[in-house]
């Protein structure tokens, strides 16, 4: 017999209080009454709210917040301040609402680096490492961390070369500048990685902390998704899928299933 | 090193052919070992399933490359290296495989794909396959596969357009549930296409537009339009897959075991038949031999092909001679050409959606128009979809805008519900030099060696791709945007950007012994109780999705089976 296969059998929902009227409705014309099979735990009540709360989205707010999880698991103080200052230029505040710092998104990617993606946890990491055409895709000894924290040390030697400060003292203007220099890959000296990579690292890794759920320590407040209206994790757009234009739905996180 | 007690029938893989061959087997009432090395799942671990940094970028499906890969070269001059991390396709892992990570686009193929070279060379005669192109039949025609891909349908419950459409084959049966919603921005891609005239029809889905039971018995409910399918499990079971389709109907007969954690390593066999399975339980570290009448490989295509060459079943394909099969006639898909529509002054709810919600037409696929002055063969679907566009990975922007910055941010925030595309997924035709076979130098984490996939987009492709990008751009232009961009070009095959999970080949069917692994009930030529089943099995891939067709050989090879186990021998 197969260990924990639980098929064919309706669960117990996750609150067992009588359905609401809006609920019953929902589930009378979407159909999910039927037979019990597959509409398992996840259900709940979690429908019901994402019908509910369907007013027009608060906007985005800059104020930063902070919260005791606001701490590090893998930079220190001085590669946090680079990181936070570099991603907010690849992400700055402007009338649209926050920038990559107040989302949070150093944060982010200091949890990214401390953990199992950071470590290369499930990528092939057996030798030899072979120079690779560029059809064939990274082929470094190194962890993830390890090119960030060579990445930062590069960015820290140019910035006191060439200007003989640090990154987070010049100017936006001079922190573009020496950004386009690390992406273009410019007389840009670094170690165990190229300067391209590593720019390409902390774009991808800033973008993803602006949008990626708040469980991971950006978008916070949902304010990327606000931004950009983006609705989060939705149970359903049945109702509103038909509906002509840009539908404009109050976001919600994945913190939501856990009050259910 | 344990020995089991012999079964009937052992299955390598518990994905959908894994999970058809046990519903089919058992229900006929023969037992099953089904073997499967990721771990159980169900509905339930989909809880927090709208993730997409866990899903999309970090891949939770999908298998651990720190165990094993593919290492990966363009052409033979160059020296194949290890995909490291996930690109180009991705691989499914556990208790319904990549039937549990896919979208649920469900098409057939076309009659004239079963048949393309007889029919190439009667249209256009031998000239017209260019040197090297290895393109042959299946071995099997339409009209006989067309039973098989029926019961698939209404296994799974496929939602679609029941009337004929001149471009597709006939269809035995509507489809069992009525299409997807045709939202608006559907309805607009149909306007424009039928004013072009072209034939657009819904996409067959296997995100149910309904409540559905199926004639297993089984019940599913209907689609949600969430937005998270590809990549993601679905926690409604409103996604046809195998762990809420055929693995409870086979549970359900009492006589199918399955075995998680349990990886198969080698095909045992005296030159002739097939004895049984190795495996490697990964929760003891103990090596277990499992003794078979009958083996059934029903993994992904790319462990098909490497365990047959492992295990030295069958005769590799040597490219130099031509000669032995296993390894021929790797494919892909062709999917790089497309059209991106920005609208200044129109917004849509893009990021609501369904993996299979979309609308496509025909008129540029397979030899539905004519190839005389074109430099290319067979085509490509012409579609738009509406999968559900994620904030991480969808950020548009026109060309010319800066990649980062306050203007990539300001640009890419207007254009967040602004843009729609209509893309091409092509047709990818096979090459004597488009090949897999083993890595000389890399290995897995039992030390065997990794599979090595030669493979490079051609001429073909090229322009394939220009002129149905082409068309696209047309069909987009038609749509009303501020302004279209159009991606015609196809660059070299690179393994890092994602294209496709639509890899094929390497154990085809046919009717030849010489050119084929397999006969047309999937049955190994040089071992008559293995049976390899899959993509692996087709000779090209098509410009469809190759779901449908695997499902179809899937059920031709149970009854095919069901037939060997009674009377032994070549089943053709």
């Amino acid at each position: 017999m197969l260990p924990g296969l639980k098929l064919g059998k309706s669960s117990k929902p996750a609150r067992s209080k009588e359905p609401d009227e809006s609920r019953r409705k929902f589930l009378k014309a979407s159909g999910m009454t039927l037979g019990g099979l597959v509409v398992g735990g996840v259900f709940g009540g979690v429908l019901t709210d994402s019908l509910e709360k369907n007013q027009a989205p608060a906007p985005a707010s800059s104020k930063p917040e902070t919260s005791l999880q606001d701490a590090l698991m893998f930079f220190n103080q001085e590669q946090f301040k680079m990181t936070e200052a570099a991603a907010e230029r690849i992400y700055p505040v402007d009338e649209n609402g926050p920038g990559a710092k107040a989302l949070g998104v150093a944060f982010f990617i200091d949890h990214q680096l401390a953990g199992p993606w950071g470590y290369n946890a499930r990528d092939y990491m057996m030798g030899p490492f072979v120079q690779a055409q560029t059809t064939q895709g990274e082929q470094s000894r190194l962890k993830r961390n390890e090119m960030f924290t060579l990445g930062l040390e590069g960015l820290k030697s140019y910035c006191q070369q060439k200007h003989q400060k640090a990154f987070t003292e010049l100017e936006g203007q001079q922190q573009d500048e020496v950004l386009t220099a690390m992406e273009k890959g410019d007389k840009f000296p670094m170690r165990g990685v190229t300067s391209s990579s590593f720019f390409n690292m902390l774009k991808n890794l800033t973008i993803e902390g602006v949008y990626a759920d708040p469980l991971y320590g950006g978008n916070r407040n949902m304010n990327g998704w606000k931004m950009r209206n983006f609705p989060g994790n939705q149970m359903s757009y049945a109702q509103q899928i038909t509906k002509e234009g840009l539908v404009q739905i109050q976001p919600k996180s994945l913190q939501a299933h856990m009050s259910e | 090193m344990a020995k089991l007690p012999k079964v009937p029938v052992v299955i390598v893989g518990m994905g959908w052919v894994g999970g058809i061959l046990a519903a089919e087997l058992t229900k006929a009432g023969v037992q099953v070992v089904g073997l499967e090395r990721g771990k159980s799942r169900s509905t339930e671990d989909y809880f927090m399933d709208h993730d997409e940094l866990r899903y999309a970028r970090r891949f939770e499906l999908m298998q651990d490359l720190s165990k094993e890969t593919i290492t990966f070269r363009n052409t033979e001059s160059m020296r194949a290296l290890p995909m490291r991390s996930y690109g180009s396709f991705l691989l499914g892992d556990g208790l319904g495989g990549a039937g549990s990570h896919w979208n649920g686009q469900t098409h057939r193929f076309l009659p004239y794909d079963f048949e393309i070279y007889s029919q190439t060379v009667d249209r256009y005669g031998k000239g017209k396959i260019p040197a090297g192109m290895q393109l042959q039949d299946w071995g099997i025609t339409y009209d006989e596969i067309e039973p098989y891909y029926d019961k698939f349908e209404q296994m799974a419950g496929i939602s679609g357009e029941s009337e004929a459409n001149p471009m597709l084959g006939k269809r035995s049966h509507p489809f069992p549930t009525p299409p997807m919603k045709k939202t608006p921005i559907l309805q607009r891609f149909e306007k424009a296409s039928k004013k072009l005239g072209y034939h657009p029809y819904m996409i067959p889905s296997a995100n149910l537009s309904e409540n559905y039971k199926n004639p297993d018995g089984v019940s599913r409910a209907a689609c949600q339009y969430c937005g998270f399918c590809e990549r993601f499990g679905c926690e409604y079971g409103a996604k046809a897959d195998p762990v809420v389709t055929v693995i409870p109907t086979a549970m359900a007969t009492g006589k199918l075991e399955v075995r998680t954690f349990s990886n198969v390593t080698e095909i045992l066999h005296d030159g002739k038949k097939a004895t049984g399975v190795v495996y490697i339980n990964t929760v003891t570290g103990e090596e277990v031999t499992q003794p078979a009448d009958v083996v059934i490989l029903g993994s992904f295509v790319l462990n098909n092909v490497r365990l047959l060459l492992s295990s030295k079943l069958g005769t590799p394909y040597d490219r130099k001679t031509g000669r032995g099969t296993i390894g021929r006639n790797y494919a892909y898909q062709v999917n790089s050409g497309h059209a991106v529509g920005f609208y200044d002054d129109e917004e849509f709810s893009t990021f609501m959606g369904a993996g299979a919600l979309g609308m496509e037409f025909d008129d540029f696929n397979g030899d539905n128009f004519d190839h005389s002055d074109l430099k290319f063969l067979h085509g490509a679907g012409i579609r738009i979809s509406q999968n559900g566009l994620r904030p991480i990975e969808n950020n548009p922007a026109p060309q010319g805008t800066p990649t980062w910055g306050k203007e990539w941010k300001k640009t890419t925030l207007k254009y967040a519900n602004r843009v729609l595309t209509v893309a091409i997924q092509g047709a990818s035709l096979p090459w004597k030099h488009h090949y897999l076979d083993l890595d000389p130098t890399y290995k897995d984490i039992y030390g065997k060696p990794l599979l090595r996939i030669t493979f490079d987009f051609e001429d073909q492709d090229r322009e394939l791709t220009k002129f149905l990008a082409d068309k696209a751009g047309e069909v987009m232009k038609e749509m009303g945007p501020s302004h279209v961009e159009v991606k015609d070009k196809l660059d070299p095959y690179n393994i890092v950007p994602y294209q496709s999970t639509h890899n094929t080949g390497g154990v085809i069917m046919g009717a030849d012994p010489e050119t084929s692994a397999v006969n047309s009930y999937l049955q190994m030529w040089e071992a008559e109780n293995v049976f390899v089943v899959g993509a692996s099995a087709f000779p090209h891939n098509s410009g469809y999705n190759p779901t449908d067709t695997v499902g179809a050989l899937a059920y031709r090879a149970a009854e095919g089976i069901q037939k060997y186990l009674k009377q032994g021998g070549v089943l053709v």
